[in-house]
Formats: structure tokens, sequence, C-alpha cells
């Protein structure tokens, strides 16, 4: 078993595109400090599609509004780590710079098309804004580009429907305008925040297949979080599982599905009701819910709930380390079996 | 075979849109239209569709938290829709319902063991002290410890307020539970831990469940037979086996079709459908699914099919399938 340092991580051929390093971000709410993401590092490659899968709680959202700088200053605070985008330090960036890679070089969507459309501005004036602010474009030449976006992503009618509002669309289409807005301005990396979950399961198969198909013509990397392990296989060519604010896992698509090393992306694997499976088996329960994250994990995050757990993992949290080659876990015991 | 615990014939639910200061009906929403089925003791039938197809308002209605605009609900032999306040009182206890929203469902200044003693409150003459006793039993029997019955609702996580619902469901041992997307807020490791539940409790008490998804995995897992629903009709319906192995319906198959397997070796090509859902307002002539069907013809356009037995037990509503 090696210990990766951060770089070796990326000894691939291609210099990745953004880097994350021991990022950490905690909210600090009346209750104490949450500690939302707790030390997390990956790389995305160039014209990669990398999934982040996890469940509610585990850091996979705060990790993308980390990344841009998005977070409620309020209340969450990026207090360690390194986020890196070209080369380029994202977390110590000015303000205005910032506003020169959002929505331009790394663009975002989000779960709820409804409530990130503005509702008084037409669609068009929405795709717009992005094109005249980071390309300088006047508003005829930005309003033809919102229209040639609108056509890209199959919205029938294009050149009519950039005067249209949001409420004249229905859901998916709307998800349709959020991905026109995230890639009209050519990002090298577009972060798509459950992009289909509020969505109708045919409509979403038709929306990851748009996804995938403009990614291919554009090139730009996809970084796609998503509670949906079936989203996950269907999508991303390397998966990043997350647990409590932590990577536990890390591997090819294939070889993740095939080996699975960490015990809970295991019992994720195997609670899934899945078509195909026949006879009405008992399903595999984990036991126990995720930890408060506001109360400081001794040891391992997922030892309460783990079959196999030892009194290792409760006293000493297990490093990510490479079990295999590219594949990645955090466990003492990666591998074993119950 | 024994007599159905359920008999739904035709029904039929129009919600009125009201428009301007006189509130004027200018439009109805057909969310159910003529919809029948029957569930067997014992048996769990899955209702399947996505937003806007009825499902849910199937589930209100044989609950009568929605009176029906035609049609009849059989339960038990009696026809629950022409009951008056009084009759139905008797009736209600035999049929119980679990929610979606595991926060919005219960009440969150009650204690745990309230809100499972009150449908025993309103049925069973009980002391305080048989009372307790019937709440602890029903909690231990959801997988919950009976010094919980103090605690209030927030004091709980998704997945063990989804088990309060259930212990409330059952408290009164109905014939039926009415489940409405029971598990659709949880995330999988704890959504697993609902679904056992349900089987076992069904094993145990012999219970029939009316289970509203749109989650084909969970359905496939839990029923016994589907139905299919699309803009508030019923496509397809039949056994579970047959309709996931072999679905009939143009509409069922790009339902199943849709849903993400997850296995990356599975990736295949996907038969996707076009287009939304069109508006339940204003549903398309014909059959209502023939504006994404891929293999429409002009009669589609036209003419709405009937709900036919296709096969044994095995009913679908479309002009090209064969008998």
């Amino acid at each position: 078993m090696n210990l990766v340092e951060p770089e070796m991580q990326v000894a691939t051929a291609v210099k990745p595109i953004l880097e994350v390093e021991d990022l950490r971000t905690h909210f600090f709410t009346r209750d104490g400090v949450t500690r939302a993401v707790d030390g997390v590092s990956f790389t995305v490659a160039p014209g990669e599609t990398l999934g982040i899968v996890g469940e509610s709680g585990c850091g996979k959202s705060v990790t993308a509004l980390s990344i841009l700088r998005l977070l409620p200053a309020r209340l969450g605070r990026i207090v360690g780590g390194s986020v890196r985008f070209e080369g380029q330090e994202l977390l110590s960036l000015p303000e205005g710079r910032m506003r020169d890679i959002r929505g331009n070089r790394v663009a975002m969507i989000f779960q709820e098309p409804m409530t990130s459309l503005n509702p008084v501005l037409t669609i068009g004036d929405q795709i717009a804004e992005a094109v005249m602010i980071h390309q300088g474009a006047s508003r005829s030449d930005a309003l033809r580009r919102a229209a040639e976006m609108l056509r890209l992503v199959r919205i029938p009618d294009a050149e009519k429907r950039v005067g249209d509002y949001p409420h004249q669309f229905s859901g998916g289409m709307r998800q349709r305008v959020m991905i026109a807005m995230a890639l009209s301005c050519s990002p090298r990396l577009l972060i798509a925040d459950e992009p289909t979950t509020a969505l109708d399961v045919t409509v979403q198969a038709q929306i990851l297949k748009l996804m995938l198909e403009l990614k291919q013509a554009t090139g730009s990397a996809v970084m796609l979080i998503t509670h949906d392990l079936g989203v996950i296989a269907e999508t991303c060519q390397r998966v990043i599982v997350m647990y409590a604010g932590r990577v536990v896992e890390q591997a090819e698509v294939l070889e993740l599905f095939d080996a699975p090393l960490h015990p809970y992306t295991r019992g994720l694997m195997a609670s899934i009701p899945r078509i195909g499976l026949g006879r009405r088996k008992r399903l595999a329960e984990i036991p126990g819910i995720v930890p408060d994250l506001r109360k400081p994990i001794v040891g391992c995050a997922f030892a309460p709930r783990c079959p196999i757990a030892s009194a290792r993992c409760r006293a000493e949290p297990p490093p990510l380390a490479e079990h295999r080659p590219g594949h990645l876990a955090a466990c003492w015991h990666a591998g074993e079996m119950p | 075979m024994s007599a159905p615990v359920l008999e739904v014939t035709d029904l039929v639910k129009h919600f009125p849109v009201q428009r301007g200061l006189l509130r004027r009906t200018v439009a109805h929403v057909k969310a159910v239209d003529g919809v029948s089925f029957t569930v067997a003791p014992g048996e769990t039938l899955c209702l399947v569709g996505e937003s806007g197809c009825g499902k849910s308002t199937v589930a209100r209605l044989i609950t009568r938290l929605v009176e029906p605009t035609g049609g009849s609900i059989r339960l038990g032999g009696t026809d629950i829709t022409k009951l008056d306040d009084a009759a139905m009182v008797a009736h209600r206890r035999r049929v119980q319902m679990v929610f979606q929203d595991p926060y919005a469902s219960l009440n969150p200044k009650l204690r745990a063991g309230d809100i499972v003693a009150e449908p025993l409150e309103n049925y069973e003459a009980m002391g305080r002290a048989e009372r307790e006793e019937a709440v602890a039993a029903v909690l231990k029997k959801v997988g919950l410890r009976a010094e919980m019955m103090r605690r209030f609702p927030f004091e709980f996580s998704g997945g063990q307020r989804q088990r309060l619902g259930i212990a409330r469901a059952l408290a009164l041992r109905p014939d039926l539970i009415v489940a409405d997307e029971p598990v659709s807020a949880l995330d999988v490791s704890v959504q697993a831990q609902v679904l056992n539940l349900l089987v076992d409790l069904q094993e145990e008490f012999g219970l029939s469940y009316l289970f509203v998804s749109h989650d084909l995995g969970v359905v496939e897992h839990i029923g016994h037979r589907i139905a299919v629903m699309y803009l508030g009709r019923i496509v397809e319906i039949g056994s579970k086996d047959d309709i996931v192995s072999e679905p009939l319906h143009p509409y069922t198959k790009a339902l199943i079709s849709a849903a993400p397997i997850p296995d990356p070796r599975a990736r295949r090509e996907k038969l996707v459908i076009e287009g939304d859902v069109p508006s339940p307002l204003d549903p398309p002539p014909g059959c209502h699914f023939h504006t994404r069907c891929p293999f429409a013809v002009a009669r589609c356009r036209s003419e709405a099919p009937a709900l036919r037995e296709v096969r044994p037990g095995w009913n679908v509503a479309c002009h090209l399938v064969e008998t």
C-alpha cells in the first residue's frame, strides 16, 4: 500500500485543469462549527467527466460552491487548502478577477432550474448578459449568440423563444436554458450540481444525453455531482465517492463498479433497488445514519456504520491511499470482505 | 382467488381551474380520467408514472382526502364514495396512508408516542397504560425503541421519521396501506432500510400496499403488480415480472429504458423520447402519448385506445400492441 502524495495523484500525462488540494470548508452556526468539507483533494483532467457521488450532507455541493467561491459569506468559510484552475490559485484571487472566471472559464448548472433563473428577465437577456460581460459582445450580437445556444440545446423555435420568460418554459426546457447559459462562453470546466434531480426520468435521459453530446463537441471538462450511482455509471469516466465531508474512494468508473474497495461504496451499491435484479430479495442496508458533522470525528467517519470496522478504524483516520493503479480508498481494511 | 381488498372502477377526478374576480370555472384538469384496478390481499400494486400523471391523486382519492368526480372505490366490497362522514369513519381504519415528506407529515408539536397513539384514541377504547403498551409494541415493529415515544419529531432523522409515519399507519392494523412516494425523500442507504421494513411488515401482517412511486428500481423491488399511468390514464397494468422484462406499451418501454442503471457495463442505447409531458389542462386528443411516441400512426392521433387484455392478466392501452 502506497500513501499517495497529492502530486503523485496527477501523474498522468496531461496537466489537470483543476487541482483541489486539502480543501476545508466550515460552516459557523449558532450550534457550532460544521465541517462540511474536511480535507478534500482531487483533480480534473481537460475534457474529462468526473463524477462526485454521495448522500445528503456529504459535502459534494459545498465542494462545488467552494471551488467557485459562491458560499454565503455569513455562514460558510473556506478555512484551508487550495483550488488551482489552469495553474492559477483561485482562493486568494481578488473578487473582481474571480468574476472573470466564473460563468466564463468555469460555469455551473444548478439543481433547481426554476430558482436559478431570474423570473423577470427574458431567457435571451439572461444568456446574453454573460456573453456581453465576458466576451465584450454588443447586445445584438449577444442575443444572436443566445438564439444560437438555444438551438444548440434543441429548443424548438429558438429565435422566437429568446424573448420568452422562464415561466413559459417547462422544467426540462428550463434546464436546457441553464445548459445554454452555462456553455455560452465556452467554459473549460462545467460544474453540474444534481442537474437532473428535479426532472422526470424520461426528461433526465434527454438532458444527460444532451450534456454529454455538447461536452464532446466543445471539449470542456465536466464535474457532475449527483446522489445517483445510476447517473454516474451511465455518464462518468472517473468517480469520487464522498462521505461526511471527506473523499473515501476514487477510481475509474469500471474499476469502481467492478471492485469497490471502501465498505461505504459497497454498501451504497448493494442498497440500490435496480431494474433487472429480478426476485424480491432483501436489499442490503447500511445501518445507522450519517454522523453529526458538528462533533469532531475521531478515526474513520464511517466506522460506526461499518461491518468490518476495527479498533484502529475508531482511533485513527485512514488516509486516502492507492491500493490498485489509479484506485484510491481511505480505509484501513480496503477490499476486505465482512 | 380471494376477493380484492380494493376495487377501483372508472375513477375520475376533475379539478376545476378558476380565473378572474368571480372565480369562474374556465377549464378542468383531468387529473384522473377513468382509472380501474384491483388490489388483492397481501399484494403490492405499484402506481408508476412521471409528474402530473395522476398517481398521487389516485392515492388521495382512495383515502378520500379528495372527493372523486365519478367512479367507484370498493373497500372490502363497500363502495366508499357513497358513504356519508359518519359511515366513513368505520372504513377509514381499514385504509391508512404513509406520506412522502417525513418532515411535513408529522405534527412537530406532538411527541412521537402521541402521533402514533392518535389513531388508537380515535378507534380503540383503551386505557392509558394499555394504549402506551400498544404504541410501544408498534414502535418496536418499525424498528424504533419504546423510549423514543417521549421525543419530538425534530429529534428523529429522516429515515426514523418515515418509520414513525409507518407506525402511525400500522397502529390500527389496516387491510391496506396507501404509500405515496414513501422513500423518495430518503438517501439510498436509508431508503433500503425502509423498503425492507415495508416488505417485512407485509409478510407479518398480510398487508396490501398501494405503492405510488416514480422510481422504477424501487417499484421493481417492492411490487407484485405494476400500473403505469400517463396523463390521468393507466396505459399498462400487469405482473411486475412481465412488464419489467417485456414492456408492451411504448411509454413503459421509454420509462424503463430511461431509468439509469448503476452498472457502467450496461451502458446502452436508450429509447429517449422527445419532449415533456403535455399539460393535463389540455391533453392531446386520441392517445395522450402520441405526441411523444416514436411509433404513433394516424389512428393514435384521433382515437383513444382502450385498456384491453392482451395477455392473461396483462392489460395495455395501445392500438399497436397485438393480442
